[in-house]
């Protein structure tokens, strides 16, 4: 069935897809957004809102366009006065019950309530009558519900019900009076809840994390990948003024289609913190980055290197750092936090993985083994180099073994050495690379913010290393290391980092997907 | 019968008959009265020969949309390896229609056999009455008669000795108008919020659980026996008017009117003479207004339509308004046109599901202008937006709640304008009676 392709036009333009495609999605296909509120392509369709009534020649009325199946020689009407004139309506019973407090609506500015009616709706309101009005209610987890703005599209009630299997929500009441419900002594804590926030097409549930932090319009977005886990779903880091103010989910089908888990998502005040390491450091004293490379070659001159590494640098960083291991004969572990799994029911092989760092498969791959201690096995005489690692459970005895530390890092770990040579670096979110996600899918992630300090980008600072070591590992973008990654080691054969794009691909020899 | 009144001799029992009857409640007492023959008929026959049989006749849906009951029947392919249901609609949701109320009340046998004959010809085993909430005593009535029957071997795995299974279950609703609607019914059968679906898929392809199902009224199931034993000739002979519209019809009438009940007549008997000989006209002194023949949902009629109406299909179509459920609602001289209107659609406002937007919003709205009207607080702008917001509530949402609060608007306003302007003037109070319109006005 899905090989038939039906032909059909739509807004004038022809339109050919498969057989039991929506007109929904078969008009975005050409370019042709039909305005809706209860659809979502990860939720069952439900029809209600009636926004997407379109007009398609010869039927006696307007059809759903998110509950119409494409029919062959089908000539289909997006914007003819009379589905103009059905949104207009639509708009305006919207809005007579909804106040009008945008100024005050965390939702302003990314609203297609208001999106809507600035393009398409009633310039005023013909209703004179009280609005109805019931009170804010606390939904728990991060999720405040505002019943006022709500327009009952149910996308919240299907989310919870068909994608996360616990069914909390409902719709209460019948008629205007109708509210969204809560079951009783449910809160909406569950691990992927946060995400009605996002479904909800208005200001009608709101983050209490996000509340009246920031105007929408106001925030700097930039693609990225949630470094919380392992499944590595796609992210939009958003910023204001240079601080993170929240994350959201990016839509990616292969990953996470358009959901994160609260865990993630509640997870970036670290990337604002003020404690950060700005300056490299020799003996304790500032020093300027010269120096300290200087010293750090100096440090490793003929030495092996035993590196701790965290399994959230980049692939670019710990190839780099690799071949500095190599180059000098020496080891290179990981310490992979680990919390408990809390998979969404509704979607295939997505959950909050074991694994709570963003690139263990990446490190992996590139050699460095598991150790619930990376320092454990440090010989007498290494160099330890701790890049972005702690150093919770490692003794001093063990790190007093090393010969010299260095610290490569974004705060300096608890128990480092005072003498350590201290090569400060960029966070995931002030500079570019990319992560390998649990399924061997190689993802992007975008600078959303600066450096603060003399900090420099975690692979920039390893490459400078190895040069200070003699090894040649001249680059100058992250575009660059990974290419260079690409062409040295087997599983990234064959990537490129602009054909990665922002989406991914995945390594070779892994399934995208469990089986 | 115009039960509670005696029968009027113009009047054609068939459904009605035994109304009033006490002993036609019971198993032997139905018997006697020639019950369960159609159904011991049923089992003898093939079931597509018991679908041609009810085509033939002409029946047609009683429960307000009038579509054929054998054409529905054969949308249920045999033979498919799929369950069938056959779900009985016995909400009676539709205010001004109490004729299936005493269907069940005095005959649940003659139900309960249309059920069998209904499900055994669409290839179920299983019948749900789906009753509404409220009618307590039809559901004891019914249940008591369930018991009968399974007793005496009339249902259950071996109906009549057939070899054929058929059981029947009565289902009490919690009392939502919507769910009289088909699809919310089955949605709130299956234990959830009675909302209507999204058609297609319609019920024959995916209904009751996901599965081929028929809805047919309690009026239609109960007419059915008949038709076996009689046959499709002689059903499709009573008809005083038009040839597609046949066999006898309820009527619940209630109002300012003399003798109010329900009646049964042949299709096509004329209104003028159902008003004021069988029904005894209006109480006196006072004089008719206006006429709401098919439950709430469909358009007002004026006196002069009301009369020139043929008691058919498409007689009240022809009159510009709808047989609907046959629930004739009276209003005489004394009555507010633009307080029933108010009237109506808070109970639209009250009843709708909340699903669609133009529903849960504009039946509200209408209401609250309506009702501002009716206050004394209006504008004749309110009338035209009254008028833009029912353009915006027809044809445009899941099922047709909307359309219905829309419906006795537009043609209030279109058939009695002077009284919502004598409102908004202050030349009347709503509660003061008016003079009706010396020319009415024809509804588009």
């Amino acid at each position: 069935m899905a090989d038939t392709l039906v032909n059909l036009t739509i807004e004038g333009r022809p339109v050919s897809v498969p057989a039991g495609t929506t007109l929904l999605e078969a008009a975005k296909t050409v370019g042709v957004l039909i305005p809706h509120y209860c659809y979502h392509p990860s939720l069952p369709v439900a029809g209600v809102c009636r926004m997407c009534l379109v007009e398609v020649e010869k039927a006696p009325k307007l059809a759903p366009a998110c509950a119409t199946s494409v029919a062959e020689g089908q000539v289909v009407h997006v914007h003819s006065e009379k589905a103009l004139e059905s949104r207009k309506g639509v708009l305006e019973f919207l809005l007579i019950n909804h106040p009008l407090d945008c100024p005050i609506c965390d939702q302003s500015g990314e609203c297609e309530l208001q999106d809507y009616t600035f393009a398409e709706g009633r310039i005023d309101s013909r209703y004179r009558e009280p609005k109805r009005f019931n009170a804010m209610e606390d939904f728990g987890g991060d999720v405040l519900y505002v019943p006022n703005r709500c327009i009952l599209c149910t996308r919240c009630v299907r989310f919870m019900d068909d994608v996360h299997e616990d069914a909390v929500l409902n719709v209460s009441e019948r008629g205007d009076r109708a509210t969204i419900g809560k079951a009783v002594d449910a809160d909406l804590t569950q691990p992927w809840a946060g995400n009605v926030v996002d479904l909800c097409p208005v200001g009608a549930l709101l983050s209490k994390d996000f509340l009246n932090k920031a105007r929408a319009w106001e925030l700097d977005r930039t693609a990225s990948v949630c470094p919380g886990c392992s499944q590595g779903c796609n992210i939009s880091i958003e910023t204001r003024d240079n601080a993170v103010m929240r994350f959201k989910p990016r839509g990616n089908d292969a990953v996470n289609q358009f959901f994160m888990c609260d865990e993630g998502r509640l997870d970036y005040r670290w990337l604002n913190r003020l404690d950060r390491l700005e300056q490299p450091m020799v003996g304790g004293a500032a020093v300027d980055w010269d120096v300290a490379l200087a010293a750090a070659a100096t440090a490793l001159a003929g030495k092996r290197a035993h590196v701790a590494a965290s399994p959230s640098l980049s692939n670019e960083t710990l190839f780099l750092l690799k071949r500095l291991i190599t180059k000098t004969g020496g080891a290179g572990y990981i310490t992979v936090e680990q919390g408990s799994e809390a998979p969404l029911p509704g979607v295939k092989d997505l959950s909050l993985r074991a694994d709570r760092a963003a690139n263990a498969t990446g490190a992996e791959l590139l050699g460095f083994a598991r150790a619930s201690n990376a320092v454990a096995a440090i010989k007498s005489g290494d160099v330890l180099i701790v890049a972005d690692s702690e150093l919770d459970g490692v003794s001093s005895a063990e790190i007093a073994k090393a010969d010299a530390v260095i610290v490569i890092g974004t705060v300096l770990p608890k128990g480092a050495p005072t003498n350590a040579i201290i090569l400060p670096i960029a966070t995931f979110a002030e500079e570019e690379g990319t992560f390998t996600n649990l399924r061997g899918r190689v993802q992007r992630f975008l600078q959303a913010k600066g450096t603060p300090g003399m900090t420099r980008p975690s692979w920039f600072v390893v490459s400078d290393l190895l040069t200070a070591v003699g090894e040649k590992a001249e680059y100058f973008t992250a575009s660059a290391a990974f290419d260079a990654l690409a062409k040295a080691e087997a599983p990234f054969s064959g990537m490129n980092y602009d054909a990665l794009a922002l989406k991914g691909a995945v390594v070779a020899g892994m399934l995208a997907e469990a089986k | 019968m115009g039960y509670p009144h005696k029968s009027h001799p113009r009047e054609t029992a068939l459904l009605s008959k035994y109304f009033g009857d006490v002993e036609a409640r019971t198993l032997d007492g139905w018997k006697k009265r020639g019950g369960y023959k159609g159904l011991e008929q049923a089992l003898q026959m093939e079931p597509s020969a018991i679908v041609d049989v009810v085509k033939n006749s002409g029946l047609r849906g009683r429960g307000g949309a009038g579509f054929p009951t054998g054409i529905k029947w054969s949308f249920m392919k045999p033979g498919d390896g799929k369950p069938h249901y056959l779900c009985c609609n016995a909400d009676e949701s539709e205010p001004g229609t109490f004729k299936d109320r005493e269907i069940m009340r005095w005959t649940p046998h003659a139900l309960i056999e249309g059920c069998a004959v209904g499900a055994y010809a669409i290839g179920a085993e299983t019948a749900y009455i789906y009753v509404r909430g409220e009618f307590t005593e039809p559901i004891q009535r019914l249940n008591d008669a369930l018991a009968e029957a399974y007793a005496a071997g009339i249902l259950g795995k071996n109906a009549m000795g057939s070899g054929k299974k058929i059981d029947v279950y009565v289902h009490k609703g919690a009392g939502a108008y919507i769910c009289g609607e088909e699809t919310a019914l089955m949605n709130s059968l299956e234990g959830k919020r009675g909302n209507p679906r999204i058609k297609p898929p319609f019920p024959a392809v995916s209904g009751l659980f996901g599965q081929p199902t028929t809805i047919n009224n309690v009026e239609t199931l109960a007419a059915v026996p008949h038709i076996l034993v009689n046959g499709a000739e002689w059903y499709k002979a009573m008809s005083l008017s038009n040839p597609k519209s046949m066999g006898t019809k309820l009527f619940s009438v209630c109002g300012n009117i003399s003798r109010p009940g329900n009646y049964e007549i042949v299709m096509g008997f004329p209104f003028k003479d159902f008003l004021y000989d069988l029904c005894g006209g209006p109480l006196p002194g006072r004089k008719f207004k206006a006429i709401i023949p098919g439950g709430s949902s469909v358009p007002i009629q004026t006196m002069e339509e009301a009369e020139a109406t043929l008691m058919d299909y498409e007689g009240f179509v022809a009159q510009g308004t709808m047989l609907g459920s046959g629930g004739v609602i009276v209003f005489d001289d004394q009555q507010s046109i633009p307080r029933q209107v108010a009237r109506l659609a808070r109970f639209y406002a009250h009843e709708s599901c909340a699903q669609c937007t133009q529903c849960r919003e504009g039946t509200a709205w209408t209401t609250k202008i309506l009702e501002r009207i009716v206050a004394g607080q209006g504008t004749f702008e309110d009338l035209d937006t009254l008028l833009e917001l029912a353009e915006a509530m027809t044809g445009k949402t899941i099922c047709v709640l909307s359309d219905s609060c829309a419906a006795p608007v537009v043609s209030g306003i279109a058939k009695f304008r002077h009284e919502f302007e004598a409102l908004i003037t202050g030349k009347r109070s709503s509660t003061v009676a008016l003079k009706p319109a010396a020319t009415p006005v024809a509804v588009a």
